[in-house]
This record gives C-alpha cells, structure tokens and sequence, in this order.
C-alpha cells in the first residue's frame, strides 16, 4: 500500500490525447492493495488503454463486484462513473445499465473468485447474451481479502501458503469463455504491459462481450514457489500466441508486418486491429482448433497469452433484441406514453 | 341461499383441457348482461393432467371476494367427482356429464342433479379428439345458460368478437352452445330459481386480473426495463408488459423497440439488472413472488444504501420454502419491508384490487424515483391471476411523471462541485446525476461504507452521519405514502383494520356486522411506511381486529413496530389456508372475539 500522496500538479511535457487530456486525467485514487499486487500493473494498463483510446472519462462506466480486484475501480478514471456493486454480481447490473444506455463503454473489473465461484452464473449469462462490455478478471488463484483461500481457477497441485496442495480441477474462464461463445477471449499478463494494453483496446472497441483473463500475481498469499499463477510461474511458462496492435481510424497501416503474419480487423469505429501471429500454428478464428491449442499447451504445463479468439460478426446484445439507437435512459418519458385517450380502448378487450 | 343475480357457479375440469375460454365465456356473457361477477381460479401447481375449478361468483351487490358456498356446481372431473359433490350447499345443483352412469354411491338426496350428455353429443355432433374436448366445455357453458336464463345472444355477440377472423368457429360454437342448452331446456325445468337477470351495474367497468393491470401500469409509468426470472404467480405481468409493449412500444420510424425485456438467469441476476438500469437513469422493475425475493435480498439492501431506485413486484403466494406455489397469501410483508441484512426498511404499496394495480404502479415508480429507494408493490395470486370487476382506470394524459431530483448538464456545469449523498434539500434526499451527463456529475456507487460526499469510509461518524439522514429520509417517505382508506360507521370503539386483497372479504364483512347491528369502523392501510393517520386510527378505538392473510400476524407486527401501536388493542384474524379469505370468515371470527369479550 502506498502511503504517498500524489502530487497536484502535472509536468508540462506530458503527452496529451485527442481530448487534450494527459494520461494523469485518466487516474484514480491511491491503490490501497498490497505493494507488488499484480491488478496495480492491470490498473495502469487500463489507464493506458483508455487515455490512447481517447475515450471520455464520464462516457466510460467502471463496473465491480467484491474483492482486491474490484476495488480497482477506484484507481483510475476517477471521472467516470464507478459502480462497485455486491459479490459476484457485477454482469447483472452491468447488462442492466448497458441496456439502458448503449452510448457509454463498459469495463468490468472482477476477480477469479468474484467471476468462477459466486458469480459464475453471472458471468457465463452475460457471455451468451453478448452483452458490449469488455470484462476483465485478474486472476490470481486465491482469496486475498479472506487471507488466502483457494479460489475455483486455483491449478491441480498448486500449492497454498499454508496447507495442502489444490485437488481440484480448476476453472478456465478462457475455455469457458470460448464454449460459450464469447465474441473476444485475450488473456495478459499483469507484468507484460506491452502485451496487455493492446489486448485491452481491442477489448474496448470489440463490439460485443469480451474477456481478458489477466494472470496477476497476489504478492502476499500466492507469489511462493509451488503456487502455479506466482510471477516466476507465470514468466517462465507464459507462451504468446497471437499479439495485437491498435491502429487508430485515418492512420495507415505500417508495412513493418511480414506479409502473412499480421491479419488487420476492421472495427465498427472505423479502427483497426493488426493480429499478429506469434506461433503461425495457431487459428484465432477457430473455436474448435482454439480449443485444442488451449488444452494441450495447459496439458504441457504452457500459460497461452494473446488474442486467442475473436468473432466480429455476430450481434451484440441491443441488436439482437432489436432495440432503439437512442439509449432508452435517454427516450423522454411522453413519448413511451400511448396516444392520448388510447387507454379506453385498451380496455375495451376487458369489458 | 342463491337468488336472482346471487348465485355462485364452480366448475370443475381437468388442468390442460381448454376450459379457461369456456369459463371465460361464462363470466363475461353475465358481466355483459349488466350483473357484477367475481372470478376466482384454483388451479394445481401442474401443465396437465391435475384438478383444476373456476368460480363465478354473480354477485348484485357488486362483492369482490370470494363466497363460501356453491349453488351450482359443475363436475366435469370424475377424479373429484365426490368431493365436488360434497361442496354443493344443501339444496343447489349439481350438473355433470351423464354419457356415463353415475355410481350410485354418489348421491346426495339434498342437492339437485341435472345429468347432460355431453361427451355423446359432441362426439356425434363433432370430429377430431381436441376438438371434441374443447366443444363438451363450449356445451356446459350451453347447459348453464339454460339453467340460469342467460342471453344467448350475448353469448353469441362475445363468440363473434373473440373469432372475429375465423368465422366458421362461431358457428361450431354456437352449435355447442345449444347442445347443452336445448338439453336442458327440454329435460329440465329452465331456468332455475337462482337465475340471473339483466341489470344495469357494470357499465364503466373492467373485468381484469391484477397482474395485467400492473403492466399497463408500468406501460404508463414510462418503464423501459423489465428483468424477470418466470415465477408462479408473477408472470403473468411480464407477459402482460410484452403484449402491451409490441403494439405502443415500437418506434414507428425504425421498426426497432423502445422498451427490452430481458429474462434473467435467476433472480439475483433480475434485480441486479434493474439496478443497473435505475443507476443509469431508465425506469425499471422486476416482478417476482416470494423465493424471488429471498433470492434479491442482497441486492434490495444495495438499493436502499446506495439509493437506487427499483420497482419489485411481488405477487405473494403461499410460504414458507416452495410453499404451495398456485395458492395465495400475504405472508410476505415483514420479509419484504425488513428485506436485507444491516439496518434496512423498504417502502411498500398494497394494491388491493387490479383498480389499485393500475393507479398504483406510476406511484410505485414516481416514489422509487423521488425517494432514490427501491419500492415493492405487494400484491397477491388473488389479486394477480383472478378476475375482478372494478371500475375502468383513468389515465390523466396530463400527467407529469415525477422523476426526482436528477441534475441535468446544465445544472452540473453551473455547480461548483456535486456530491452524491448530500442533504441540499434538508427533506434528507440527496441530488443524483446519471452516467453519462456531464464530467462534473462522476462519482462512485458503493455499498461499502461512504460518506456525504460519496467516498470510501470506516470512519464512525461519517458512516453514522449517512446512516441517520436514511433514517430522516424514512420519514419523508411516510409524508408521501397514500392516506389509508378509512370508513366510519357510526360511532363504535371497536374497528377492523387490513390491506391488500382484504379488502373485499372486510368491506363485505363490514354489511353483514351491519345487518346485526354491529357497526364497525374501516381501515385499510395502503402503503408501508404507515401515515400518521394510521396511528391516529388505531388510538380513537379501544380493539381493533387485525385482518390478514397469514399464520404470523405480520401486519400487527409491523404496526407496533412501525407505529408504535399499543400491542393489547390489535386482535389478529389470521386466514392462511391458501384460499382467498371470505367475508364469512372475518365475520364469524369477529362474532367469535366479541363472545369472549362479552364473557370476560
């Protein structure tokens, strides 16, 4: 925990986006999570991301549940609207508010307790209604606020702190994602920022539900060795896949990519992603080969980063329910009233 | 004893058959003809195969609840053949389908049987097995008719309406009709003493069940956003949402809705939803009953700390656990005003008829908006699935929505600074603004502990300072909650108090007392926090019989807790059998209670 006040003023060189805004403005409060914690280097990347993306601190809707990672919200974008809601239920209010204004970005902040245990139910609904949020789990195995307990992505054999190793199978929000149809699946690295904030922005402007499995260390309860998501475990057998560069709407695509190892994917604003194959074996595109990539690497003990799935085509949550452009938050309240006097005959069938 | 446009009609069939229409005919042709009706299903937690009875209660003096006596019963389900038989009041009638011979076990000398052959006729009369099914209940509603001197053209007349583009059923129809009818007439001795009479005591009214009602409420309340898990005997207002939604809810330029309905995963998830929806500024409700609730308590405490409007309705049903899902109560009340861990109170509307569901469900989000709270209308399976004649709603096309103190842009960008829980007012509600808005407006929604200003706290005094103005705005709500509909007889210390669907049982309760010269004052209370005219009543009687529909007296509970009403005057007359409470009931249960004063 940082103990340290951050300072008022701002150096003059710092660079500005399109909004005139330094990446300062997009900060939060102080982190009161331990010192090392893996989700304040996620904090940052998120900071990054959505400074380079320009976004409107208040256009932008920071959702949470509970635990060390939903507190995160608080750390950055101190301008937008926060919402640190109650345990394993940040996808139902996300949905809720998302429904009810289409116009702002969504960033979920949520842990693997928070997503694969309490709130897994949740979190595999707003898959399959596709719901437009970019939905991030820093995952660190374990319990922080309780002290240290097993969470559900805990690996067989990981060992605890204190007690017996992991028996259990764990949960993969990644191959879960990708059963069940998620539209973008990434997973990053808290100590890997260069990797990560690409994936994030893609994140942002994916129009649809997107996930990014963040393996981020917890400092205090899992960073020992024998524990399988500790920074070492993580560097030693954390294995890229597919990166991604951002390429912002009117810029030109650069030619630094070999031919054939970098695919562009248009975005619904106009901006592009490069996907930049890593391991030319691997077919982003592919749900079943995705599915098999991903398990045998686990199998061999691989931690797979990168842009591991993406479908730009199917509808996202207010298109498939054929709603309204204007947010319905937004629609004045006379015009959802039926015609004047309508109410006589609505009745007549009752009569 | 049945008399002219007094009598009560029960029909037993079997769940699945297609009798709803039928019965449904029945009802409406005596609403048509001018004669007040009472609707009344018991129906088994099943698709298929189980019991199933409607009951039509012809009532002139225009009562709303349920009686305790059948004149005429219907027994079309040989399952419950005996113990149908069993309810006919002594000298009533019993029709049933005498394709079959009856048991001769199954007699009763002090009941009337008319026996029509049913089934024979409309297999000879009819082809297909599922059309001969649905024509035997075209068929008795035939028989009724003749039996209790009903129109047929006012039959004929509501045939042409519901098969308006099928014309060829009308007459398929009609011809069932007067299977059943010229059977009887020609068998029996048409009609029969207790038989209906036009009269002229419907016009400006509906017959409606309350769940419809509440989503035509929600439709003028301006809601945008219903979440839902289906529960028995809610759901029928989300169906009722959508059907009103698909024909005023489509924006006619682009074809696309203006209004999402979105089935949840549960109902942690539904009210979760609408919180996220009320947070961003759209009106939005769940309907649910009791397991529902439970399940929302978590969220429903959120709302009140964070304050957040919500809409929750609750269509109570029989508890505890799973309870008895088709059959009504209101045992939900305490659950519900206390619901959620921590120092938590819900404000709560008591509809007690479709009439109330109406008028009151732009109330219930006016007051969610005003107050920043989640509201719960608590209505019933009675009041939600049976049908009730009450006068037709008006709707003020006027009217302005109250959406509470929201801060525009503009506002935002004149203000210094905004702070989310503050009290500007000194009416203990703060200002809220919604995402989106200005940049000015931000701040972070918590249930964790947070000051006046809106930001984290564990300190003592800021925690308490947040806490307390919730405890003052408690007391504005109460300045805003509806007056208690209160009747004085003549001057009498003594006074039934109730809510909700008692109203109709204690109303009726009320006339009989009268007719022995026992006249009592009236309460029924209508919105939780009570008014202060709720106390006030309670002290100008020396008893007061507290009428409800549950094992444990909630209701008296609640106003000693809320009211701190004097415990030794509220006499609780608890009806908790899962049917809907009758007049004959309050009553005999008064009678009893003033015996046992009179002894001691």
């Amino acid at each position: 925990m940082s103990y340290i006040a951050k300072p008022g003023v701002t150096h003059p060189s710092l660079h500005k986006n399109k909004l005139g805004l330094t990446s300062r403005d997009y900060e939060g409060t102080v982190s009161t999570l331990c010192a090392g914690c893996g989700h304040d280097s996620v904090t940052a990347a998120i900071i990054q991301a959505v400074f380079e993306l320009d976004i409107e601190p208040h256009m932008l809707a920071k959702m949470s549940g509970i635990g060390c990672s939903s507190k995160t919200p608080a750390y950055f974008v101190q301008q937008s609207h926060g919402f640190n809601s109650v345990h394993g239920r940040m996808p139902s209010v996300t949905t809720g508010a998302y429904v009810a204004n289409r116009h702002l970005t969504y960033i979920g902040v949520s842990g693997d307790g928070d997503s694969l245990s309490i709130g897994v139910g949740q979190f595999v609904h707003a898959i399959r209604r596709n719901v437009n949020m970019c939905y991030v789990i820093e995952n660190n195995g374990v319990y922080g606020l309780t002290k240290g307990q097993f969470s559900a992505s805990a690996d067989i054999g990981s060992k605890p702190k204190k007690g017996l190793p992991n028996q259990q199978e764990p949960i993969d929000p990644v191959s879960t994602a990708l059963s069940l149809g998620a539209t973008y699946i990434a997973r990053g690295f808290s100590g890997d920022k260069v990797q990560l904030v690409p994936l994030l922005k893609g994140a942002l402007l994916h129009d649809g539900f997107s996930l990014v499995d963040i393996i981020s260390p917890c400092v205090t309860f899992n960073d020992h060795d024998g524990s399988t998501k500790s920074y070492a475990h993580t560097r030693r057998r954390d294995h890229h896949v597919v990166d991604l560069d951002y390429i912002a709407p009117m810029q030109e695509i650069t030619t630094e990519y070999a031919e054939g190892s970098a695919t562009p994917v248009e975005l619904h604003d106009g901006s592009k992603i490069m996907l930049r194959k890593i391991d030319s074996k691997y077919d982003p595109t592919s749900r079943a080969k995705a599915f098999k990539y991903l398990r045998d690497h686990f199998n061999a003990g691989e931690i797979i980063t990168g842009l591991l799935y993406m479908d730009d085509a199917r509808k996202e949550m207010h298109d498939l329910m054929g709603n309204v452009d204007t947010p319905l938050a937004s629609l004045p309240i006379e015009s959802l009233m039926p015609a004047k006097g309508e109410l006589g005959n609505i009745l007549k069938r009752f009569r | 004893m049945a008399g002219i446009n007094d009598v009560v009609i029960k029909i037993a069939t079997v769940n699945g058959t297609g009798s709803a229409s039928a019965n449904g005919l029945l009802r409406k042709a005596i609403f048509r003809m001018g004669i007040p009706v009472v609707g009344k299903n018991y129906f088994p937690s099943n698709i298929q195969g189980l019991p199933t009875w409607y009951e039509i209660r012809v009532t002139k003096d225009g009562y709303q609840c349920r009686s305790d006596r059948v004149d005429l019963m219907v027994a079309m389900n040989a399952q419950t053949y005996a113990k149908d038989m069993g309810d006919v009041i002594s000298g009533g009638w019993l029709v049933y389908d005498s394709t079959w011979p009856r048991s001769s076990l199954l007699n009763r000398a002090d009941i009337n049987v008319v026996g029509i052959p049913l089934s024979r006729m409309c297999n000879e009369h009819f082809d297909g097995v599922r059309t001969r099914i649905l024509m035997k209940n075209i068929a008795y509603v035939g028989a009724i008719a003749a039996l209790l001197d009903i129109d047929l053209e006012v039959i004929k007349g509501l045939l042409e309406e519901t098969f308006a583009e099928k014309g060829h059923l009308i007459a398929s129809n009609m011809e069932a009709i007067h299977l059943g009818y010229d059977y009887a007439v020609e068998k029996y001795s048409c009609p029969l003493p207790p038989k209906v009479e036009k009269m002229d005591a419907t016009g400006k009214h509906v017959v409606i069940d309350g769940n419809t009602a509440s989503a035509l409420g929600c439709v003028y309340a301006g809601a945008t956003v219903g979440a839902w898990y289906p529960i028995t005997p809610s759901t029928s207002l989300m169906d009722g949402f959508r059907a009103f939604c698909a024909q005023y809810r489509i924006d006619p330029e682009s074809g696309k809705r203006t209004y999402a309905i979105i089935q949840a995963e549960d109902e942690l998830a539904a009210i979760g939803m609408v919180l996220g929806a009320s947070w961003m500024g759209a009106r939005a409700f769940t309907p649910t009953s009791g397991p529902g609730i439970s399940l929302m308590s978590e969220f429903i405490g959120f709302g009140y700390y964070a304050e957040i409007p919500a809409v929750i309705f609750n269509v109570q049903r029989t508890g505890p656990s799973t309870g008895m899902p088709t059959r009504t109560q209101q045992s939900d009340i305490l659950s519900c005003a206390y619901a959620s861990h921590g120092d938590t109170k819900h404000v709560l509307l008591f509809p007690a008829d479709p009439y109330e569901c109406f008028t009151m469900t732009p109330l219930a989000f006016d007051l969610a908006d005003r107050l920043q709270t989640p509201v719960m209308v608590l209505s019933d399976l009675d009041i939600g699935m049976n049908d009730w004649m009450v006068p037709e709603f008006e709707w003020d096309d006027d009217y302005v929505h109250d959406r509470g103190k929201i801060l525009s842009a503009e506002e935002l960008e004149e203000m210094e600074a905004f702070y989310r829980y503050l009290d500007v007012d000194g009416d203990a509600i703060p200002y809220r603004t919604l995402p989106g808005t200005h940049p000015k407006g931000s701040y972070f929604t918590r249930g964790s502990g947070h000051t006046k200003l809106g930001a984290y706290t564990e300190n003592s005094r800021d925690y308490q300072e947040v806490v307390d103005r919730l405890t003052e705005k408690w007391e504005t709500a109460r300045t805003l909650m509806p007056a208690p509909e209160i009747v004085y007889s003549k001057f009498n210390k003594a006074a039934i108090l109730t809510f909700g669907s008692g109203n109709g049982a204690c109303k009726e309760a009320l006339d009989r007392l009268d007719k022995r010269n026992i006249g009592l004052n009236y309460c029924r209370v209508k919105a939780f926090p009570f008014s202060d005219s709720v106390r006030d009543f309670i002290d100008k009687h020396e008893v007061v019989y507290v009428v409800e529909q549950n094992r444990d007296a909630q209701l008296r509970a609640l106003l000693i807790l809320d009211s701190e009403a004097p415990p030794n005057k509220l006499v609780a007359l608890l009806h908790y059998n899962g049917m809907p409470i009758t007049a004959g009931f309050v009553v005999n249960r008064i009678l009893e209670e003033m015996s046992k004063g009179q002894a001691a």
